[in-house]
């Protein structure tokens, strides 16, 4: 094993690699600008293509493109310009489009963004929320498995810290080649033969059918095939401590790491609090929450935000326990969600208080 | 010429060709399946997509091209045609089809767009693309209207056309200047081919569809992006008779956006 020395942007980015992403395009924004700059420097060496798009909706149009035509592809940004890149995920679902989208989030505040999506019609997509580099590879392999398996977008949540936390990286292993391109995407040789091949998010049934667009119907099976998703993906979560806690916190991504520090600290005086980390934010881990909050006085809930997630634990509990959310925390003026309050210490603090509340 | 008496003359079956019968001509639409559509009469953008699939049919393209489809009436053809399709949003085709160029670089990859699509929703996109040099071919169906609401102003409408939204006629005080695509893209370097061509008549039909085929023989060669904006008649956006939207068409369309061939890098025939 050789290992080197970089930042968590370049493990996202070897980790799309080695899951065999051979097309990427993006546009510039924090902290997203450094995964589009190390997957520059990448695919080319893999015979790979990376496109520095004119804007965010050319971006995720060329990822589009590349996705139907076989490539696993991958596109990504930050809150605003997600918000651009919309309502082509939401028809890419409708089209059965498959590929990666990397929400490199600045602190949490678009965790609905991320998980309810802003786009138009009746689609999800699944998202998974690493809590760390060390978890990149994995979740980000899984991300292109899901996506291909699904025909759907797939969202992997990163953030600023986790772009910009150096870490080690196993750099000597072989790059796999990609899996072949799957059967229904597009090369052009099935032109001419009578049944030419039609990607489409209008539906895939041709005039010489006697048919045409079937909106309707063509919804139909989109509702079917997003159940049979829903149903098909194994929601993830890890719990630590929590079979014995008085307080549970929950926490995603980096603030999860925060929580596990605390969880540790608390633990050495003696306080028992346990952490349960979602892993899949869509499928939410509904059950696992639940299970691990069955017998436990409160539950924390943790997000770099003024409350997002908080809506998926009280969904997850139904009322079983009280629920209340640390955060609020300010950001530091760069609004890069560097947030100065996110610290074990402040976390801590709000934790103990807890304990004393409902003792 | 020898005439046959009575005798020899016979009933010949016309359910099939007889087995002796030399075809010299196919009137069928090649690489498109169904012939009949349900755009409205006088519409031009059969004709245009017709002279398209002709071009890739006479160059031999059918199994190695990639229409890629926006979204306006001409999206009628992307389920009816024997090329593989891939149906883009509204405004988004030349992004499309640069993911799928640069997955598949060997092939002929073309986008088929209205005005509204390609220069009203999505203009940077081809003009990007353009700049980027992407070897593919962009196809523009320019009727100076949003054909598929009904007839509204789009930024190809001429000075003085009357559409749902501009009633007394664009003018410029109010509504804007019209752009020119074609003269806006033959200037960008990057570009193979750059032509605007009409379907109003059978002589503009048979330029139309040389100008295609010069714009993908281009693409074939590598010489970058290939433009060619097809004028076609829109009777029903325009408000005028059926039969009287040709002659609209050269009269009013053509007037502001000139018939040519702007640019090429090809070598000269």
């Amino acid at each position: 094993m050789t290992t080197r020395l970089v930042e968590g942007s370049a493990v996202v980015a070897e980790a799309m690699v080695r899951a065999g992403c051979r097309f990427f395009a993006g546009y510039p924004m924090t902290p997203f600008t450094e995964v589009l700059e190390h997957m520059a420097e990448s695919l080319p060496r893999v015979d790979g293509v990376c496109i520095n798009a004119e804007s965010e909706l050319e971006a995720v149009g060329m990822v589009w493109g590349a996705a139907a035509a076989g490539a696993r592809a991958a596109t990504g940004s930050t809150g605003q310009g997600l918000s651009l890149m919309q309502e082509s995920i939401a028809e890419a679902a409708m089209a059965g489009i498959g590929f990666v989208v990397l929400n490199m989030a600045r602190g949490q505040g678009d965790y609905f963004q991320a998980t309810r999506g802003g786009g138009h019609g009746d689609y999800r997509t699944p998202v998974l929320a690493p809590s760390g580099p060390a978890e990149v590879t994995e979740l980000v392999a899984d991300a292109f498995e899901l996506a291909e398996r699904w025909r759907n977008p797939v969202v992997v949540v990163g953030d600023y810290y986790m772009a910009h936390t150096w870490v080690d990286l196993d750099v000597a292993a072989a790059v796999p080649d990609p899996p072949p391109a799957p059967d229904w995407a597009l090369d052009g040789s099935s032109g001419g033969t009578g049944s030419a091949k039609l990607v489409s998010p209008l539906g895939t049934t041709k005039q010489r059918d006697g048919v045409g667009y079937d909106l309707a119907a063509h919804y139909d099976h989109c509702a079917q095939r997003r159940q049979a998703m829903t149903e098909g993906i194994a929601p993830r979560a890890e719990c630590l401590h929590t079979d014995d806690a008085d307080v549970v916190l929950v926490a995603y991504g980096t603030m999860a790491r925060y929580a596990e520090a605390v969880v540790t600290a608390c633990r050495t005086e003696g306080l028992r609090l346990g952490l349960v980390r979602p892993i899949t934010l869509w499928p939410y881990p509904s059950e696992i929450v639940a299970e691990a909050c069955a017998e436990t006085k409160v539950v924390a809930v943790y997000e770099n935000n003024a409350g997002q997630m908080i809506d998926d634990v009280n969904l997850a509990l139904l009322g079983a326990a009280p629920v209340v959310g640390i955060n609020g925390f300010r950001t530091d003026s760069s609004a890069f969600g560097i947030a100065p309050d996110v610290t074990v210490e402040n976390l801590t603090a709000s934790v103990q208080a807890l304990f004393e509340q409902y003792g | 010429m020898n005439r046959r008496n009575n005798d020899e003359l016979r009933v010949i079956a016309t359910e099939h060709a007889p087995d002796d019968a030399n075809q010299v001509a196919d009137f069928t639409p090649g690489l498109i399946d169904v012939g009949e559509h349900h755009l409205c009469p006088g519409c031009g953008e059969p004709i245009a997509i017709r002279a398209v699939m002709d071009a890739i049919a006479l160059l031999g393209l059918a199994d190695t091209c990639i229409a890629v489809f926006g979204i306006g009436c001409s999206t009628a053809f992307s389920n009816n045609l024997d090329v593989e399709v891939l149906q883009a949003l509204h405004g988004r085709a030349p992004s499309v089809a640069t993911g799928v160029a640069r997955v598949h670089p060997g092939l002929a990859v073309f986008t088929i767009q209205g005005d509204g699509d390609m220069a009203n929703e999505g203009l940077q996109e081809v003009l990007h693309a353009a700049a980027r040099g992407e070897n593919i071919v962009c196809i523009m169906l320019n009727n100076g209207v949003f054909g598929e609401t009904g007839g509204h102003l789009t930024v190809t409408t001429t000075i003085g056309q009357r559409t749902k939204n501009t009633l007394d006629g664009r003018t410029a005080a109010e509504h804007g200047h019209p752009m020119r695509i074609a003269e806006l893209l033959a200037q960008i370097d990057g570009v193979g081919y750059v032509a605007r061509g009409a379907v109003n008549d059978a002589g503009n039909v048979a330029r139309t569809k040389r100008m295609v085929v010069e714009a993908f023989t281009a693409q074939q060669a590598g010489l970058g992006l290939s433009f060619v904006e097809i004028l076609t008649m829109c009777p029903t956006g325009w408000f005028v008779p059926t039969d009287e939207a040709p002659d609209y068409l050269a009269s009013t369309l053509a007037g502001t956006h000139g018939v040519g061939v702007l640019r090429s890098a090809l070598e000269p025939a």
